[in-house]
């Protein structure tokens, strides 16, 4: 195809010697890069043999920690705690996100003033209101609004500090997944809800076959994210005496003084579970964009696939 | 298109106001069944939007709209008309086809799970039904060999054919067409009025609003000119495309032919 298009197209300059149109490319220096890789590698360098050398470290007490039972431990109620809050908050945020865009005045602007309230006041002071909430409500009761109860408890008794920190995290998340939410079903075109009305269907099955399937690209990046920033998070949660990971590394440096080392341990396992948490996003995203890639053609498939495409319309054309 | 036949559509005195722009100005129009209706007029003359009136995508303003004798989206009581519910509503729709400028396809779904979606969610066919009516349509309109293909890798014709596949599989009695080639390559658009002229030869009730002169000349009923949120002037192609009556549909086909 090039071959007959070079032909037919007129060649600018033809006569002009044959060399002439014959130019190699000398490609644009950078001189300043290999300049800038010199800076950065020696200051790597210093910072590396600082990790080495300097003994403030304690390499052998991170190693002696970094696999022990405490620490382990802590690691675990961290990830569980990660796993209910998100998880409370994702439930929570969906529903939030429909309420902030439905046509029910009294559902939308509830949303509001909720998202308004939790992603206005920090999650840590959010945490410390669920931590000391048997200081506002002394029991909590369930019976007839304004009228006699059933059912009544102490406060401290349900509220404990697992509760505290699974509601001081969840309830925060939810405010923020629930914008995240609406940005992403705000983000489908019209036209698909309309197609789907058309088809006969109803508000709640375009939402969840055609608009949230859709949305998932928009919604999962930042959704990610903030599950990672949620890891981290939860070590806040340390001022309710809850035994995650970063409450477990200060529990062992308060007697030990060896307070580096396990702040060192600490961040090495929320670096590692970052870690893992970034790759099963990639998994995910590309879960949600198998229709870009043409899936169960295979590569020669695509290839026929194209191939055809372009039959049909140089036939259009020759029908013409 | 005698008057002892119930009209598939009928639309009387229709207004529709988008805040204080009236766009349309008492529309009175009625289609027989397998009647296919062109509609033409410049944009903004109001057609698309009584297209989009008669399965209500748009609420009515005022005046009687009904498709095979039920009003569209509104129930009458005591000369009022009160708003359906959602349910009842998709019902209604569920019985009218459309296709859309921009086709609309649900760019997750294979192209079978397109055509098969609906009739499956909405009526509650079983898959094997649904699948083997969604293929018969599929190659109804040439397509069978893109069943597993998803939207995007199709040409804009070939997903146009599925929209309308997709439209069919509802077995609809009346099937809309919001200016269906207008967003197409020049050499994709016979394919897409190959399938319309198919669908009409099978005898659907169809309403088209197109630019497409020769579909209306060649394939339709009746042709209704509007303009300014009216009906100009209507009847069949050859007396409103060959001799016009109004100043207004001559001008306007002076510029189109």
């Amino acid at each position: 195809m090039a071959t007959s298009a070079a032909q037919q197209a007129p060649t600018p300059g033809a006569g002009a010697p044959p060399a002439a149109d014959d130019l190699p490319v000398v490609r644009l220096r950078h001189p300043w890069r290999w300049v800038s890789y010199g800076v950065i590698a020696v200051l790597a360098a210093m910072f590396l043999h600082s990790l080495v050398s300097n003994p403030n470290f304690g390499w052998d007490v991170v190693g002696e920690y970094l696999f022990s039972v405490r620490i382990l431990d802590g690691l675990a109620k961290t990830l569980q705690l990660t796993a209910i809050a998100m998880l409370l908050g994702i439930v929570l945020g969906v529903a939030l996100a429909v309420m902030r865009l439905s046509d029910n005045p009294a559902l939308s602007r509830t949303s509001w003033l909720y998202i308004w309230f939790f992603r206005g006041t920090p999650v840590f002071v959010q945490l410390l209101f669920w931590g000391f909430i048997s200081a506002l409500y002394p029991s909590l009761s369930i019976g007839v609004p304004f009228g006699p109860s059933f059912f009544e408890t102490e406060t401290n008794a349900l509220i404990t500090p697992v509760v505290a920190a699974i509601l001081g995290l969840g309830l925060n998340e939810a405010a923020y997944l629930a914008e995240i939410f609406r940005g992403g079903i705000q983000s489908i075109d019209r036209g698909q809800t309309e197609a789907a009305q058309a088809l006969g269907m109803k508000r709640s099955r375009i939402l969840r076959q055609i608009i949230m399937p859709q949305a998932m690209r928009v919604i999962v990046p930042p959704t990610a994210n903030n599950t990672i920033s949620m890891l981290k998070t939860t070590s806040l949660v340390s001022v309710l005496s809850f035994p995650e990971l970063l409450y477990a590394a200060q529990l062992i440096y308060s007697v030990s003084f060896e307070t580096i080392p396990l702040l060192i341990t600490a961040s090495i396992w929320y670096l590692v579970v970052t870690s893992v948490l970034t790759v099963g996003q990639y998994y995910i995203e590309r879960h949600y964009s198998r229709s870009d890639r043409l899936e169960g053609l295979g590569r020669f498939g695509r290839l026929a696939a194209l191939q055809r495409r372009r039959t049909v319309t140089d036939l259009g054309q020759d029908a013409r | 298109m005698t008057a002892a036949v119930q009209p598939m559509v009928e639309a009387r005195n229709v207004h529709k106001s988008f805040g204080h722009l009236e766009v349309l100005k008492g529309v009175d129009l009625q289609v027989a069944p397998g009647e296919v209706m062109t509609l033409l007029g410049p944009s903004g003359s109001g057609k698309s939007t009584f297209l989009r009136l008669i399965n209500h995508l748009e609420t009515l303003t005022s005046g009687r709209l009904s498709v095979d004798g039920q009003l569209v989206g509104y129930r009458e009581d005591r000369g009022r008309l009160h708003e359906l519910r959602e349910a009842e509503i998709a019902r209604m729709r569920a019985q009218i086809g459309m296709v859309f400028q921009r086709f609309h396809l649900f760019p997750h779904m294979t192209v079978l799970q397109n055509v098969t979606c609906a009739p499956i969610g909405v009526k509650g066919e079983s898959r094997d039904v649904a699948e083997q009516r969604a293929i018969a349509l599929l190659d109804q309109v040439g397509l069978s060999d893109k069943v597993r293909a998803y939207p995007q890798s199709l040409s804009g014709g070939q997903q146009q054919r599925v929209a309308i596949a997709r439209a069919l599989a509802m077995q609809p009695k009346l099937m809309l067409f919001d200016e269906p080639t207008s967003a197409l390559d020049p050499e994709l658009v016979g394919e897409v009025l190959d399938a319309m002229r198919d669908l009409a030869a099978s005898g659907m009730t169809m309403i088209v609003v197109t630019h497409e002169m020769g579909f209306a000349r060649e394939v339709a009923d009746s042709v209704v000119f509007m303009d300014g949120g009216v009906v100009v002037e209507s009847g069949k192609p050859e007396q409103v495309l060959r001799d016009p009556q109004h100043e207004r549909t001559r001008s306007f086909l002076s510029k189109v032919l």
